[in-house]
């Protein structure tokens, strides 16, 4: 674009920005026809991007353009009235102009975009219907003169001269003089630059109002719709139509002089200078802490106060509402709901919402993905509606408001919702997750599984999904901000997909932690609270599944990760100094790390991070502290993601080095002790809880032996009667194996409970007895593999009837872990019931 | 053809690079570690409001650490648009070579220092040994 025009450059803008405004008005349109508002409002757009055309040689664009006219005319004087046809008719013109626009702004020419067709519709259109025998409307030349805008000139952000390193209160005072002084000079001069320009493009312009008044009937009855004015419309209007609708709706946007327009350059290069200003504030703070000048102290007060309503004014010149993204939903909705064959109602609330620019347009393609997706796959068809009890019409429903300091996006469809164990099935049959791994999940954890990459509900891939590329794209991008994706459904009630997004990007508020004697900043966004061991603690707060460090956070267990351990910095460090856990959110999981000790809070500055530094993948960026020292930025997610496995806790140590390829043939499985020197393997998938139950609560139902086991009659099968061993003992407690589907449980009781170890399928040998599925070599011992639905059916028969026909295995193929799928506690917590039950 | 060399000593050893690479010369800041780091990485330091990354030149030569008490120097150089500080014993001045004293390096010298060695000029004072800064600071 560097050769073309200013004029042109201007033209271009200000077109887009009415096309936007003008999809949504069409679509409005269709709801409420014969709108006088909104359809004064279209003919404006079209008339002045027609008129700017002719008076920039754009042959093509003037052609459509005229077409267009001349039936918005016909509908704007109520001799015709809107319907789809027209409405499909009109929007393909504004692609067409869109297409020639783009065109334009490539080459600075119109190109050879086919307008014929288009033309043709409309004039098809245009004689189809003919209300009354009419010619054209006169179509008379406008004269607009084109506000003429300057460039902005940015300067580049001068370097502060102070040296950092052994800092004194001259030199950072310096400094941030320097750095106001940067500032001011930078907003005054461009704001009187833009003021003269504004003044002087000003004049021409209203000189040039007076545009040719179309021919007005006297007598249309005016409709008045409420539409939100969200764009200064450049051009002014002509004053017969304006008025009328004054007198009804909410009166025409008119065209503000409170605003300029500002390079976004401008606004980047400001942000940066108050994020070094932040910084210097930082400093000079940390200078005033540790002294009794009175004055410093008062100056730093203020200063500090000062710097941040600069911050936050900044901030905002950078804020645009989310509407602006918004705007282009109600014409994806309304395609797409063509196309889908669904009827769909959008309610958007609280477009007001705003967000830095930057983030708005990253947030862009996730959302419209989220769109899609909801009328895709989340609203069913108006027939299966009504069959399921609900209204025909569909309500996709988008909300923006802020929250704990993020701004929260909902997607909200009102569709049949997602069915977690589908996603199981799918993402076993997709090679993503062993059946084994699926059984341990709930059901959160399986709707994560959208996010997986290639991962995809669609049976078949149709023009608007299903080719696998989806939420992890999502995911991925609004990661990259720093934001967070959620989802929440409820099968036949519908899906909430949640954006969490933050306000800005270039500073952030983040926690100083220290480990091994160095400092890092943990995002505050990532944070979910502190908790402090003491000497005392922390010898006994920090307890051992396996390897694996846990702590009990409110009786949940929670996985730790010494940060000491994830930089390789060394763990000479004596067991009962005090440390700090923070518990940390990334992605779906919750996680504590361990660091030495807190220092503060500080609103930082990201900086980039060489690339190869960023390479290692534990590193977000880097900052200066308020001391001037350089600080790593942890990298949350990515910490988690290297830390802690795809499972909530890494079972088995052996587990972890083994290939991808041999996972399918590998399994898990608890082996036990059932007495006579005998042991059986029972696929963990099966296992939900290990217990030990006092042998006096075992009561009988008719022939057979329950016990009550969490408010529940539970069936007890006992393995050494069915598997014809003789039990060692009759003694006072029993071991059992809590088998859960559902609401049903199935308690095994075996004699001793030995270890969990990865059974490899390649060593499984098919000599088998009444109960068993075959044997195997275990821990060198020959080790029965335990038919797990025979042993549960025969304490519970009906114990698989409902949903049997969902997961017809075969019980040898895949024993049990399909078939239990979100039955199972996470692995974590059996590990550590097994710890406690081993070996007695 | 004439061209200026800023050059430095490390261990005993000058070394140049090309003047227009450079962008300043300073005393050593103080250093944030990064743990993880490839070796010869020995840190960030603030420049300015800018977190520069630096390459101990000594790691990278292959040379031993220098004493504890010692000062560094710090060589700014400019790559790929990232500046990068390169860690030095001393600063030396800027000699005027000519293409005519080059000379690559012998077949002697261990395939570590030929990755980062351009060659040498022999100069009345000595050799000075051209640093190909690109592979010095691809640690």
């Amino acid at each position: 674009m560097d050769g073309m025009d200013e004029i042109v450059r201007e033209f271009l803008v200000e077109s887009y920005e009415n096309l936007d405004q003008l999809d949504q008005d069409l679509v409005a349109l269709e709801g409420s026809p014969g709108s006088r508002e909104l359809l004064s409002s279209i003919f404006r757009t079209i008339h002045t991007i027609k008129g700017t055309s002719g008076f920039l040689a754009f042959g093509l664009l003037e052609k459509v353009t005229h077409a267009g006219e001349n039936l918005l005319v016909q509908l704007r004087e109520g001799r015709r009235a809107m319907d789809l046809h027209t409405t499909d008719v009109l929007l393909r013109m504004v692609d067409t102009v869109r297409e020639i626009l783009a065109s334009i702004e490539v080459g600075g020419v119109e190109g050879d975009i086919a307008v014929d067709e288009v033309i043709a519709q409309i004039h098809e259109v245009l004689e189809n219907r003919p209300v009354s025998e009419t010619a054209p409307a006169p179509v008379v030349k406008p004269v607009v003169a084109p506000v003429v805008v300057a460039p902005v000139v940015v300067r580049p952000a001068a370097e502060p001269v102070a040296e950092p390193a052994e800092p004194d209160v001259a030199q950072v005072v310096e400094l941030v003089t320097e750095v106001v002084t940067d500032l001011v000079e930078v907003l005054v001069d461009d704001l009187v630059e833009n003021l003269e320009d504004d003044l002087a493009a000003a004049t021409p312009a209203s000189a040039a109002s007076p545009l040719p008044t179309p021919p007005t009937p006297p007598n249309v009855p005016v409709q008045g719709s409420v539409l939100p004015t969200q764009r200064d419309h450049a051009a002014d209007e002509p004053v017969a139509s304006a008025s009328e609708a004054v007198a009804d709706g909410p009166g025409p946007r008119t065209a503000s002089d409170a605003s300029i327009r500002v390079d976004v350059e401008l606004l980047d290069a400001l942000m940066r200078q108050v994020g070094e200003l932040v910084l210097a504030r930082n400093q000079i703070n940390r200078l005033a802490d540790g002294t009794v000048d009175v004055d410093l102290v008062r100056a730093s007060q203020r200063l500090s106060l000062i710097a941040s309503e600069l911050q936050e004014g900044v901030m905002k010149t950078r804020m645009q509402p989310i509407d602006h993204v918004w705007a282009k939903m109600p014409r994806i909705v309304r395609d797409l709901a063509a196309t889908c064959g669904r009827q769909v109602r959008l309610d958007m609330v609280g477009g007001d919402t705003e967000l830095d620019r930057t983030l708005l347009e990253a947030v862009k393609d996730p959302l419209t993905h989220l769109v899609r997706n909801a009328i895709d796959h989340g609203i069913e068809t108006p027939a299966d509606r009504v069959a399921a009890g609900k209204a025909a019409i569909g309500v996709l429903t988008l909300r923006a408001y802020h929250a704990g300091g993020q701004v929260v996006v909902d997607v909200v469809d009102d569709g049949k919702g997602i069915d977690a164990e589908r996603i199981a099935a799918k993402a076993i049959e997709r090679g993503l997750r062993t059946p084994e791994q699926i059984a341990g999940m709930s059901e959160p954890d399986l709707l994560q599984l959208l996010f997986l990459p290639g991962f995809s509900m669609a049976p078949a891939v149709t023009k608007v999904s299903g080719r696998g590329v989806g939420m992890d794209v999502v995911r991925t991008k609004i990661e990259a901000i720093g934001g967070q994706v959620d989802v929440e459904s409820t099968v036949g009630r519908g899906t909430t997909w949640r954006l969490r997004i933050p306000l800005t990007l270039a500073i952030m508020p983040a926690l100083t932690v220290e480990s091994a004697g160095e400092l890092y900043a943990i995002p505050q966004v990532s944070l979910l609270e502190l908790v402090a061991l003491d000497g005392q603690k922390a010898r006994t707060a920090i307890e051992y599944i396996g390897s694996a460090p846990v702590y009990r956070l409110r009786g949940d267990l929670l996985p730790l990760v010494a940060l000491r351990d994830v930089l390789e910095t060394g763990d000479n460090r004596e067991p009962n100094a005090p440390a700090v856990i923070a518990v940390l959110q990334a992605d779906t999981q919750r996680f504590g790390l361990i660091i030495d000790r807190v220092l503060n809070t500080e609103e930082i500055v990201v900086k980039a991070l060489s690339a190869r530094l960023k390479a290692i993948g534990v590193y977000a960026g880097a900052t200066l502290l308020g001391d001037g020292r350089v600080s790593l930025i942890l990298d949350v997610g990515a910490i988690a993601r290297r830390s802690l496995s795809a499972e909530p806790l890494d079972l088995d140590r052996e587990s972890s080095s083994r290939s991808a390829a041999v996972v399918a043939s590998i399994e898990q499985v608890l082996v036990a002790g059932i007495g006579g020197g005998r042991r059986v393997a029972i696929p963990l998938g099966a296992v939900t809880r290990l217990e030990r139950l006092r042998s006096d609560l075992v009561e009988h139902v008719g022939g057979r032996e329950v016990v009550q086991y969490r408010g529940a009659i539970v069936p007890l099968v006992r393995l050494a009667s069915l598997l014809g061993a003789r039990g060692d003992t009759e003694t006072d407690d029993l071991l059992v194996i809590v088998s859960t589907r559902g609401a049903r449980s199935v308690a095994i009781v075996v004699d001793e409970i030995i270890d969990i170890v990865d059974d490899d399928a390649s060593r499984h040998s098919g000599i088998d007895g009444h109960g068993l599925v075959g044997s195997t070599v275990l821990k060198d011992r020959v080790t029965e593999r335990l038919d797990v639905t025979q042993a549960v059916l025969t304490a519970d028969p009906t114990f698989f009837d409902d949903q049997a026909d969902d997961h017809v295995n075969d019980p040898a193929d895949d024993p049990a872990g399909a078939a239990f799928a979100g039955a199972a506690l996470p692995g974590g917590s059996l590990r550590s019931e097994l710890n406690s039950l081993v070996g007695v | 053809m004439a061209k200026q060399l800023a050059t430095f000593i490390v261990d005993g050893t000058r070394y140049g690079i090309d003047v227009l690479r450079v962008q300043e010369v300073l005393r050593a800041h103080a250093r944030t570690a990064v743990p993880l780091a490839p070796p010869g990485v020995t840190g960030l330091v603030n420049l300015r409001g800018q977190v520069v990354m630096t390459i101990d030149l000594r790691s990278r030569l292959g040379l031993p650490p220098l004493a504890v008490d010692a000062e560094p120097m710090m060589v700014v150089v400019e790559v790929n648009g990232e500046a990068i500080s390169l860690l030095v014993d001393e600063i030396g001045d800027v000699f005027d070579v000519d293409d005519s004293q080059f000379e690559t390096p012998p077949d002697t010298l261990p395939a570590v220092l030929r990755e980062v060695i351009l060659g040498a000029y022999k100069l009345d004072q000595g050799l000075l040994l051209a640093l190909d800064v690109d592979n010095a600071t691809a640690a």
